[in-house]
This record gives C-alpha cells, sequence and structure tokens, in this order.
C-alpha cells in the first residue's frame, strides 16, 4: 500500500508535482500514466525516499520510506536501468545490497534464476545488452521478496519478447496480492497491463480510476464498415443523418449513427457489406483528452504560447510505434 | 552478446521464500556491503596497485640513484643526506593513487546511478557514508602502511656502503614510515570527501589536485613572508615534514601537521555529510 497525500516538489520556481495525492493498492498493478516529464519519476524518488518533497508526504505500507526497518524486504524498485556499477559482476551487485538487508546468498541466486541471469551473474554488468539490464534491475527490486513494488518505465528499449515477459512478471506479482505501481507514458502498454491507473499531466492527479471505467469514459465509439461501394454506401449514410468519414483504406468511420441503423440502411439500398464492426477510440486519444482537458481547465491566464508549450509533450505521444497495438 | 531466455511462470516470491523480516538496518550490515562493493570492482585493485608502484618503485630509483650519485655528492649534501625521506619520495607520487580511489569510492556511484539502488536499500544517509569512509579508511591505512614499510625496506637495501642507511630503531625513522602511511589514509579520508560534495568524478579530481598542487604554485606569487607563514598550511608541506627524520625549520613538526590534515578532512567529511543527508539523490 502506498499513499500519497499532497506531495508536492518544486524546484526553484518549476513545480514537477503539484499536490499530488493517491492511494496504490495490492493485489492489482495500478499504472501510473503522463506524458514525459509529467512528474513520474520525481514522484516515485519521493516515494522511495531518494528525492525530498518540497510539501506533503508518502508513506509504504504506513511509514516513511526512511523509516523501514528492513526497507528492501517491503519495497523493492527498478527506478532506472541503470542503477548499476558497470564493473561489478551481477552477482556482487546484488549480493551487496543483499547483505544490508539481512538478505542470504540463497536468495540472490534464486532471483538470478528468476529472471534468467544464473548464467552469467558472474559476468561483469557492464557487458550486459539493455535487456540484461533491465533483468538485473528486476532481481534487485525482487531481492527482499517485497510485498510493494515499483517499476519507473520498465519496458523503454526492451524488445518485444522482453517487454512481453515484463507484463507477464507484473501480472503475476499482483496476483501474488502485491502493490505493484508501473509507470509508464504508453497508454497502449498500461492498457495491456494495468488494472487502475493513476493519471497525472503537469504534475497534476488529472485521473484514478480502474483502466476499462477509463477508456470507457473517455474514448469516441464509432462504427467501422467496408463495402465495394464506399461512395454509395456514405452518400446514403449521409441522407440518414450520419457524419461518414472515409478512410484511406477504404473503409468508412461513421459516428452518429447505431450499428444497427447502419446495417439497416444498408440492407434496404442492397448496398453489400464486407465489415460492420463498433470501434472504441484509441487510449492515446482518451488519454489526450483528459491531459487537453486538464490543461484547459488550469487555462485562465495562459497565453497561446504558454498553451501550445503545453500541449507539446502531450503531442509527443503520437509518434509511439506502439499505438497501434491498443486498437 | 549472450542471450538468456526468459522464464515465463513468474512465481516471484515462492522460488525461494525468505524467512520473516526481523531486526533493522544494522552499522555491521552496511559495512559489510561497503566492503563487498570496494572489492569487487577493478577500480580499487588498480589503484592500489597503482599506489604501490609508485611508492615502491618510484623510491626504489630515487634511492638506487642517490646511492649511484655519492660520489659526486659535495660535503654538506653527505652531511644532509636522510636515507629514510629519500626512500619515502615515491609517497609524493602516490598521494594522487590514493585521492583518485577515494574519489571514485564515492562518485562511481553517482556516475553509475548506484547511488539509487544503495539508498534504496539503506535511507539511512548518514550510515551509508560513515559505512563507506571506514571501511575506505581502513583499506587506505593497511595498505598504505605495507607499501611504506616495503618501499622503506627496498629502498635501505639499495644503499651500499660508503652510503649510509637506515634502520626502524634510528630516531625519527619509525615515525617517519609509519606517519606517511597514516598522511596517505588521511589524505585519502579527504578526498573522498571531496568527492562526496562534488559527485562528479573529474570535477572531484580537478579540486583534489588543486590542492594538493595548485595551491602551492600560486602560494610562489606571494610576498615571502606570506609564503613562509602559509606553505605550512599545504599538504605537500605537511608531508615534507613527516617523511624527513630531521626537523625542518619552515613546517609545522610531523605530528601536528598530520593533526591538520586530519582536521581537513574532518572538515570536507562533516561538510559531505550534511549535504549528502539534504541533497536529493
Amino acid at each position: 500500500m502506498i499513499e500519497a497525500r499532497g506531495l508536492t516538489k518544486r524546484y526553484g520556481t518549476t513545480v514537477a508535482v503539484d499536490d499530488l495525492s493517491f492511494e496504490v493498492r495490492p493485489g492489482q498493478v495500478t499504472g501510473f500514466l503522463g506524458p514525459n516529464g509529467s512528474g513520474k519519476s520525481t514522484t516515485m524518488r519521493m516515494i522511495m525516499g531518494l528525492d525530498h518533497p518540497s510539501a506533503g508526504s508518502v508513506t509504504v505500507n504506513g511509514r516513511r520510506y526512511g523509516d523501514l526497518p528492513r526497507p528492501l524486504r517491503e519495497v523493492g524498485a527498478l527506478l532506472e536501468a541503470k542503477a548499476i556499477h558497470p564493473g561489478r559482476s551481477a552477482y556482487n551487485h546484488l549480493w551487496c545490497l543483499a547483505q544490508t538487508n539481512g538478505i542470504p546468498r540463497s536468495r540472490v541466486d534464486a532471483v538470478l534464476e528468476l529472471v534468467g541471469l544464473a548464467d552469467v551473474a558472474r559476468r561483469r554488468a557492464g557487458a550486459f545488452s539493455l535487456g540484461m539490464g533491465q533483468r538485473l534491475g528486476m532481481a534487485a527490486a525482487l531481492l527482499g521478496d517485497p510485498g510493494v513494488l515499483l517499476f519507473d518505465e520498465p519496458v523503454n528499449g526492451l524488445d518485444p519478447e522482453g517487454i512481453r515477459w515484463v507484463r507477464n512478471l507484473l501480472k503475476g506479482l499482483a496476483a501474488e496480492g502485491r502493490t505493484v505501481f508501473v509507470s509508464s507514458h504508453l497508454m497502449s502498454e498500461m492498457a495491456l497491463t494495468a488494472d487502475h491507473l493513476v493519471v497525472i499531466g503537469r504534475g497534476r492527479l488529472i485521473a484514478d480510476l480502474p483502466v476499462q471505467e477509463f477508456i470507457a469514459q473517455s474514448s469516441r465509439q464509432y462504427v467501422r464498415a467496408r463495402s465495394p461501394e464506399p461512395a454509395r454506401l456514405a452518400e446514403l449514410l449521409r441522407s440518414a443523418g450520419a457524419t461518414v468519414v472515409a478512410e484511406t483504406d477504404g473503409s468508412l468511420t461513421v459516428t452518429g449513427l447505431a450499428m444497427a441503423d447502419v446495417g439497416e440502411v444498408a440492407a434496404r439500398n442492397q448496398v453489400v457489406l464486407h465489415e460492420l464492426s463498433p470501434q472504441a477510440g484509441s487510449l492515446e486519444d482518451a488519454f489526450m483528452e483528459l491531459t487537453n482537458d486538464s490543461v484547459e481547465y488550469r487555462g485562465d491566464v495562459t497565453t497561446d504560447a504558454a498553451a501550445a508549450a503545453r500541449h507539446a509533450p502531450v503531442g509527443a505521444l503520437t509518434t509511439d510505434p506502439l499505438s497501434d497495438l491498443a486498437r | 552478446m549472450t542471450t538468456t531466455t526468459p522464464p515465463n511462470a513468474v512465481p516471484a516470491g515462492t522460488a525461494v521464500p525468505l524467512s520473516p523480516a526481523t531486526g533493522r538496518l544494522s552499522p555491521v550490515d552496511v559495512l559489510r556491503s561497503e566492503w563487498t562493493k570496494l572489492r569487487s570492482v577493478r577500480s580499487t585493485v588498480w589503484s592500489l596497485a597503482a599506489l604501490a608502484v609508485a611508492t615502491v618503485g618510484l623510491g626504489a630509483i630515487i634511492t638506487a640513484v642517490s646511492n649511484n650519485r655519492w660520489r659526486t655528492f659535495t660535503l654538506v649534501e653527505r652531511l644532509s643526506f636522510d636515507p629514510t625521506s629519500r626512500s619515502l619520495r615515491g609517497v609524493f607520487l602516490a598521494q594522487l593513487a590514493i585521492g583518485v580511489l577515494g574519489i571514485l569510492v564515492i562518485t562511481s556511484e553517482y556516475g553509475t546511478g548506484m547511488i539509487r539502488a544503495t539508498l534504496t536499500a539503506v535511507p539511512r544517509r548518514p550510515l551509508v557514508l560513515a559505512a563507506k569512509t571506514a571501511v575506505f579508511g581502513a583499506v587506505a591505512l593497511v595498505v598504505s602502511e605495507v607499501v611504506t614499510f616495503a618501499a622503506f625496506f627496498v629502498g635501505q637495501s639499495l644503499l651500499k656502503s660508503p652510503v649510509p642507511h637506515a634502520t626502524l630503531g634510528q630516531p625519527g625513522v619509525a615515525r617517519a614510515v609509519v606517519g606517511s602511511g597514516i598522511y596517505l589514509a588521511v589524505l585519502g579520508l579527504f578526498a573522498l570527501g571531496i568527492g562526496s560534495l562534488i559527485r562528479h568524478t573529474a570535477g572531484a579530481i580537478s579540486i583534489f589536485v588543486g590542492a594538493l598542487l595548485i595551491l602551492p604554485l600560486i602560494l610562489n606569487a606571494f610576498p615571502a613572508s606570506v609564503q613562509q607563514t602559509l606553505s605550512k598550511f599545504l599538504p605537500l608541506t605537511v608531508l615534507q615534514a613527516m617523511i624527513s627524520t630531521q626537523p625542518r625549520p619552515d613546517t609545522f613538526a610531523p605530528w601536528t601537521g598530520l593533526g591538520l590534515m586530519a582536521i581537513y578532512a574532518a572538515v570536507v567529511l562533516v561538510a559531505a555529510g550534511v549535504l549528502f543527508v539534504r541533497r536529493d539523490a
């Protein structure tokens, strides 16, 4: 269980995290979602006691991180892929961490086995590939068999196999009843992994709700139709009151008319349909809608330039190469 | 590059169940961990090897040259010849090796991000810095003593009659040898403090080298009276007094100088400790 209360972090006049309050509960994967630079990593570092909050507080299992008697036995974290001395072997890296918290050597061997690094445990970590480094970070997080786990962008830079491995690991850990808090700027990844979402933008809380609710609440519903006579079908649907957009792949995106009615119109006019399917807007759309709302809500004193600047990090999401996976 | 097959099932906790957590973070555990860290990276081995080569090797070369050139020495040179001091000249170079290691002990954690893993495991920051200081200080002291004694014995063995050589029983000799080793360890702690304050290897080494070697050059620009007063406080002057068996007019007494070095190290380490606790990692 993680509880943040009015958590705030200022760097000079910049507010990185702004009065953030949320809870992360056990037994589910909680996604921590926000554009790059929205304050996710800063929040995670404050949870782990690495950065000092400017105001507010955050506790893990009811205590400040620094007050945990054996921190690694309660909390494990993968904050960055690179929290490893490249000259030290994987085994020694884990062993020097284990020693501080009274964790036996047998557990070091066990986590190396678990993440599939047992064969290279004696090799210098600097020679590891990105994926192997990420696994070593995972092993460090799991070292104390903790009930609370934090992962900051754990799939960054991983290949598809590595991504699937991380996803399964996170779900498995949550299924064991642990508290799993994982940050990402990828909506698509969160949709596949998380059960619950904490969404932030510009350091402020935007949403705190189950993933399904988030998708249903925020995304536009529409109907996709395919026909050998797209132009005629589009004309007929428009006259029935729908808004129709012809897509480049030849399909029609129909809004303002229920799917059944689209079928009726086609049947009455004897237009052949090859596809008729309900569609939900992409998660990125939903995410951007949410973050845009928050920008508008706070926009009472903004100039156009400032508003544009605020949109910029959100816009970066559209280049996400994995966004199609969520559709 | 070896690729590893990822295991599919993920029974994270069930693989090896840990006994329930008991106790708190203890200084002994943190000391053990810092010892593991220090001995598991190559930079430690290389720095200590450099320390040994500089102290023993350079000392041997300088002593051997003195031995061979004895016939050309003037009477004054012969009368003031200090075989102990000659054999310990390598300590001047060894300062750089121990300084670099002291700096790396802490800056390598910042450079690699390891510091975040360290502070996640041990959020009690004063404990982390104290353990680091203690482990490095102990290793630096033991190794420095071994190499200064080695330099002394190797050096003396190279001085052949009629060139006089020193024995540990002569006045001031044991003090010079033991004291030089302690000086190196204290200087290493000073460097560790600088490293913790600066948090970047290159920057910390620059400041360390500046304090050690550039400060005397700057002092040269001042009037002689100012130079005389201030140069006593320089580490190099303290070391000069320490390796000599004879008292020198323009320096503090050897142990007084070493006390001064200890104060420098303590001030820097306390400042480092305060910032270590306050700053974000």
